[in-house]
């Protein structure tokens, strides 16, 4: 469960992984039960059948989708950390 | 001072263009009764300090002679919905200050349609959660009983409404989320055609199931704000045409009633007697009310609890500290992530990224994503299949009226509260909950709700019969 909670970037303690252990064996017992359900079905594009559902992965032309720049101040106002135009996060290497 | 007990949009707007009272005075009243009542329930988390100044905005264009379908209404909307300059924090202690930078595309709609966002209401932490419980913010007390939960996730938004603290609210439904919280406030709680209202704006929690729709005292209230906030948007690319799912049959008022789905245990007797007043109520209004076979749609809150979490656990992915909202800082940057995210988010939240994980690893993807994919479209098609026949499904909104908190042990048995919701959402089909008379627990009037869904794009057949079926 640490390891689990370790890919999922999430830190928690052992006795949440204990807790959450005890939870997810009820959990996936109950949702376990779908690979129950019978009907033949053909998955398509992102796992959904083009005559049902009518969505495709759909792309933008690639040309800028607006004026560069024009939201730069506002979305750096929400970062925890930021220089000049930049966030500023940890060194890697 | 104005009594917003019996207003809706539709009174509202004739008052306004009477002059019987102004945009600012409707305000005032809805911020009065947010003082008088909210300290106890907790509805809301803000009241945006510019409410008073779009109210005069309002007033301006009233007096200009405008005349639009919201002009100077008062409007709540759920904390995980966008408003340009105004925070918004999906109940997250993770998003902790975070202003919106943009608009939703709901919201820009409801303003250019001259509504009055006066705040933004609790929620369960990003929409994960049926109480309004696990919002970071406190919890949201039901106006009916306040040792009661609202329902959830939209709860907040539902109690605003609910308890006249103001005309109209909005909520995102991803498994419940507004029919759940309107059945167990009493109100109309409406969920749209997956794709037929944008998401653009919407802090996302399932992007396949998640829909956005409003909480109301009338069906047609609901219908006015449908057409407000519908229609395709090159923001939302998931979004879909009026036309995109070809009309299956001409209306002819016949209801189709999956006995079977709601027969079995965890169903409240009261929830049962309940649903065949409402029936009886539909075959004195002309209605032909028929049983469906549905062998399958049991399957959907399973389906439900592979899917949403698989979503969640890869859109809460950019909510790593760099961004935005809440940092707490670790060794190295890894550990920074794992702070951060493991102290930003609750409890519930956590369990879902971590459960999310689970059932897409490679191991695991086949048996339970896979097999959840399939079971979606197994449930789609049977229900598509019943609207050949029938207009519309009839089932209790929730199988008991609203709960007492902390009532609800496990994860497991607050899951079971939306069995009857998600199969609207697993199938994208429209869906609304309506209020369907009282029952007395103890020495309260506890509200409960009936849910009519109808085929994709149809909600004409909903709007129709939910207004015969509350005298409209």
């Amino acid at each position: 469960m640490l390891k689990l909670a370790q890919l999922a970037r999430v830190g928690i303690d052992e006795k949440e992984a204990e807790t959450l252990s005890n939870e997810f064996e009820a959990i996936l017992n109950y949702v376990g039960q779908v690979k129950k359900i019978s009907g033949d079905v053909v998955l398509g594009e992102a796992g959904q059948t083009r005559e049902m559902f009518p969505h495709r992965n759909s792309l933008r032309d690639d040309i800028d989708a607006h004026e560069s720049g024009i939201y730069t101040e506002k979305i750096l106002k929400n970062t925890p950390s930021s220089d000049g135009k930049y966030v500023v996060v940890k060194k890697i290497l | 001072m104005i009594d917003l007990s019996p207003l809706t949009i539709q009174s509202a707007r004739e008052g306004l263009k009477n002059k019987k009272f102004t945009a600012r005075e409707l305000i005032e009243a809805s911020i009065e009764a947010i003082k008088n009542r909210d300290k106890e329930l907790n509805a809301f988390l803000e009241i945006f300090d510019d409410a008073l100044a779009q109210a005069d905005e309002a007033d301006k264009k009233i007096k200009e002679g405008l005349d639009l379908p919201l002009l100077g209404i008062p409007f709540a909307i759920k904390d995980n919905i966008l408003f340009e300059g105004h925070k918004a924090t999906a109940s997250s202690k993770i998003l902790e200050g975070f202003i919106s930078p943009t608009n939703s595309t709901v919201i820009q709609k409801l303003l250019d349609a001259g509504a009055i966002i006066l705040g933004r209401t609790n929620c369960d932490e990003f929409a994960m959660g049926s109480s309004t419980e696990t919002s970071a913010y406190g919890i949201t007390k039901n106006p009916h009983d306040v040792s009661r939960v609202p329902g959830g996730s939209s709860g907040g938004s539902a109690v605003a409404v609910a308890a006249h603290m103001t005309i109209a609210s909005l909520g995102s439904d991803t498994a419940g989320s507004i029919r759940q919280p309107a059945a167990f406030c009493g109100v109309v709680g409406f969920k749209p055609t997956y794709g037929r209202v944008s998401r653009s704006g919407l802090i996302a929690m399932t992007s396949s199931l998640d829909q956005i729709g409003p909480f109301t005292k009338t069906v047609a209230d609901a219908e006015i704000i449908y057409e407000v906030i519908r229609g395709m948007d090159k923001m939302d690319s998931t979004t879909t045409a009026e036309n995109t799912y070809p009309k299956q049959k001409e209306f002819n008022k016949t209801i189709g009633v999956p006995r079977a789905f709601f027969e079995g245990e965890g169903v409240s007797e009261v929830v049962k007697k309940n649903l065949e007043e409402s029936i009886e109520k539909f075959k004195s209004l002309g209605y032909k009310v028929v049983d469906v076979d549905l062998p399958n749609i049991s399957y959907s809150l399973a389906a439900y609890y592979i899917l949403m979490p698989a979503e969640v656990s890869s859109n809460l992915a950019r909510f790593d500290g760099v961004k935005y909202g809440l940092f707490v800082g670790g060794e190295n940057g890894i550990d920074d992530y794992f702070k951060t995210r493991g102290m930003g988010f609750g409890r519930e939240v956590r369990r879902r990224i971590i459960l999310g994980t689970y059932v897409l690893s490679s191991g695991y993807y086949d048996a339970y994503y896979g097999s959840a994919l399939k079971a979606k479209q197994i449930i789609t098609n049977e229900l598509r299949n019943a609207f050949n026949e029938v207009d519309l499904i009839l089932t209790p909104t929730a199988p008991t009226p609203a709960f007492k908190f902390g009532e609800k042990a496990t994860p497991l048995d607050m899951y079971l509260a939306d069995i009857f919701t998600v199969p609207a959402n697993i199938s994208g089909c429209p869906s609304i909950s309506l209020p369907s008379g009282f029952v007395k627990v103890g020495d309260v009037d506890l509200p409960l709700g009936i849910e009519l869904t109808a085929d994709l794009n149809r909600e004409d057949n909903i709007f129709r019969a939910s207004k015969e079926f509350l005298g409209e």
